[in-house]
């Protein structure tokens, strides 16, 4: 890997980073009333999206937000703007990220549009999130906060309106811990302000539509397990190359499972959740590979998994994929709405680096001389990977981020030599299951708790 | 970002969140399977609450905290940590650990108020819509959004 070239500076970033950031000081104080002179938030936004399709509407968007009188489409049209940005944003630092994993990128696929599911729960949930603006974060209180659930429980059924429900429900749940606004000391205005632009895109209908391009026969062989998670959501995300049975050439795709759950099932309680409905996750748990058949893919190279597409194949070490079929794998594009920094995750593989960790625990990989800080806090806890496995390492499977301002590294797994002898240690290894000692008590703990939810629900929600 | 809950035993809460300006949950009766109590504890005053879903008063709520109560300040310590749930409360806490039966004597040494508020409609079904999250269908398409919420290490 080219790591000089993810510490090197990429142009025209800080520039792009100051016009959202002069937006999301904005939401701070929020868009109700007149812009206080100096405070061009919008302005600075719009300005910077001139010469492009949204230019005239962000302008006046902009406008009637100094004026105090946005209206929810004024609103939608800040968000696309911003996410436009922050989209372009996304290209550079993706661009640069493969050119330093030295991977090239496949031919875009040309997306039909989306369907237009239930409009008016789409109206709601744009409604809040106007609220939330109108208000900014010094203003919350429960009760515009509370606004969200009920818009939320009536979405959450629906498979298609999930990605929107999703997040309201994650963001709602981060703005309720920080009630009352006046009384908090700082707002994450960033973070928050993506996952208000993500939710004001999503509810254009048709936005969060990712239509089936194609089907993927041939063998999967899976690199490891990214896990995401909420109070009240998880996510388990298989990263695999894909090698087609046309013998055309590899490709990096991801498959997923997610689905809501109570705040109280967490750790291998979300193992047991996802692990019946999707059997990837147990052949990436043990270094399977599968075989597929007529699975749909989606022009991000998202597979939408289905059991029926698929049967377990030939045992696959993840590092052997890792050294022999990744460096020849190409890249899906990224799907337009889904261009932000944060989705960068480019699968890598690591060695020959050293690893030291300072006195505040940040561990850093120098690798081939250029430092690169090492995200051990998203290793999943309900593994056997650890942080300290990863500073022990010789060899890593990671995905490069982007966070904080700076690329950075995420460990799916790792190899350590113990007594001379070569373990690889995955941080989704439990994902199908495990006989692990400490495993098998977190297993225990959840299915205990799983089994009080389900008791209380089948007694008291059906009476 | 907000840490992940910890894990604890669900059979005596199955249900506690700080929300509606409130410690809240549901307490498993020791005696009837089927019955349930409401118990809440107001941040500030420590107005406290404790009745059935079916709207009767618990018995042992009259003139200070019963055990539902004491349980459920317990569970909530255990779920999202002490400090968290004392600064929730705004209670005054003496120096040192803080576990659930610190911070549940003094709040009571405040003699705080009976809640004549009426929540327990409200919280039972914040419990219902809680549970309905088990019910919810997992889905295998794409959910980008889901990359804004990494997952951490630390615990609340």
């Amino acid at each position: 890997m080219r790591a000089d070239l993810l510490t090197g500076p990429v142009e025209g970033l800080d520039e792009a980073l100051a016009a959202v950031d002069a937006f999301d000081h904005a939401l701070v104080a929020g868009l109700l009333r007149a812009q206080p002179a100096g405070a061009a938030g919008p302005t600075r936004l719009a300005d910077a999206v001139t010469g492009t399709p949204l230019a005239a509407r962000a302008a006046e968007a902009a406008a009637k937000a100094a004026a105090g009188a946005v209206g929810e489409d004024h609103f939608v049209a800040l968000a696309a703007a911003r996410t436009a940005l922050l989209g372009s944003v996304h290209d550079a630092l993706l661009a640069r990220a493969e050119e330093a994993a030295g991977r090239s990128r496949g031919a875009p696929a040309v997306s039909p549009a989306g369907g237009e599911p239930a409009a008016n729960l789409l109206t709601a949930a744009r409604a809040w999130l106007c609220d939330l603006a109108r208000c900014g974060w010094q203003g919350l209180d429960h009760e515009v906060v509370s606004g969200a659930s009920e818009v939320v429980s009536a979405m959450l059924p629906e498979p298609a309106l999930r990605r929107l429900a999703t997040l309201l429900d994650g963001f709602a749940a981060e703005l309720a811990a920080s009630c009352p606004g006046a009384s908090a000391e700082r707002f994450p205005v960033r973070r928050w302000a993506d996952l208000w632009s993500r939710g004001m895109l999503l509810t254009v209908p048709g936005a969060a539509a990712a239509p089936v391009t194609g089907t993927a026969d041939g063998r999967l062989l899976p690199l490891g397990i990214d896990v995401t998670e909420h109070a009240t959501a998880a996510q388990a995300q298989v990263h695999a190359v894909f090698e087609p049975a046309d013998g055309s050439g590899p490709r990096l795709v991801r498959a997923g499972v997610a689905v809501p759950k109570p705040d109280t099932v967490v750790g291998a309680g979300i193992w047991q959740l996802l692990r019946p409905h999707m059997s990837l996750l147990a052949a990436a748990g043990e270094g399977r590979s599968m075989e597929l058949t007529g699975m749909p893919v989606t022009a991000g190279g998202d597979l939408v998994w289905s059991d029926e597409h698929a049967r377990p194949g030939e045992p696959a070490e993840a590092f052997a994929t890792a050294r022999v079929a990744l460096p020849t794998a190409t890249a899906p594009v990224t799907t337009p709405l889904d261009r932000h920094p944060a989705g960068i995750a480019v699968p890598v593989f690591l060695e020959g680096y050293t690893a030291r960790t300072d006195d505040d625990g940040v561990l850093t990989f120098t690798v081939a001389g250029s430092d690169l800080v090492v995200d051990t806090d998203r290793i999943p806890a309900a593994g056997p990977l650890t942080p300290e496995a990863v500073a022990r390492s010789g060899a890593c499977i990671a995905l490069i981020r982007w966070d904080a301002g700076a690329f950075g590294v995420q460990p799916l797994a790792v190899e350590t030599t113990v007594r001379k002898k070569v373990t690889a240690v995955h941080a989704g290894a439990w994902a199908g299951g495990t006989a692990d000692k400490a495993g098998v008590r977190a297993e225990k703990a959840a299915t205990d708790a799983a089994k009080v939810l389900g008791e209380r629900a089948g007694r008291l929600l059906r009476t | 970002m907000i840490p992940p809950a910890r894990p604890r035993k669900l059979a005596k809460v199955p249900f506690v969140e700080l929300a509606d300006g409130r410690l809240q949950g549901v307490v498993s009766s020791g005696s009837d399977i089927g019955r349930v109590y409401v118990s809440s504890v107001a941040a500030g005053s420590y107005a406290f609450a404790c009745s059935t879903n079916n709207n009767r008063p618990c018995g042992g709520a009259r003139g200070s905290f019963c055990n539902h109560i004491g349980a459920l300040i317990n569970e909530a310590v255990l779920q999202y940590g002490a400090e968290r749930v004392v600064r929730y409360l705004k209670a005054e806490v003496p120096e040192g650990d803080v576990d659930g039966a610190v911070l549940a004597s003094a709040m009571r040494s405040t003699r705080p108020p009976m809640d004549g508020t009426k929540a327990a409609a409200s919280v039972f079904s914040r419990f219902l819509r809680h549970l309905a999250y088990l019910e919810h269908a997992p889905v295998t398409t794409p959910l980008p959004e889901m990359q804004f919420f990494p997952p951490t290490r630390a615990v609340a």
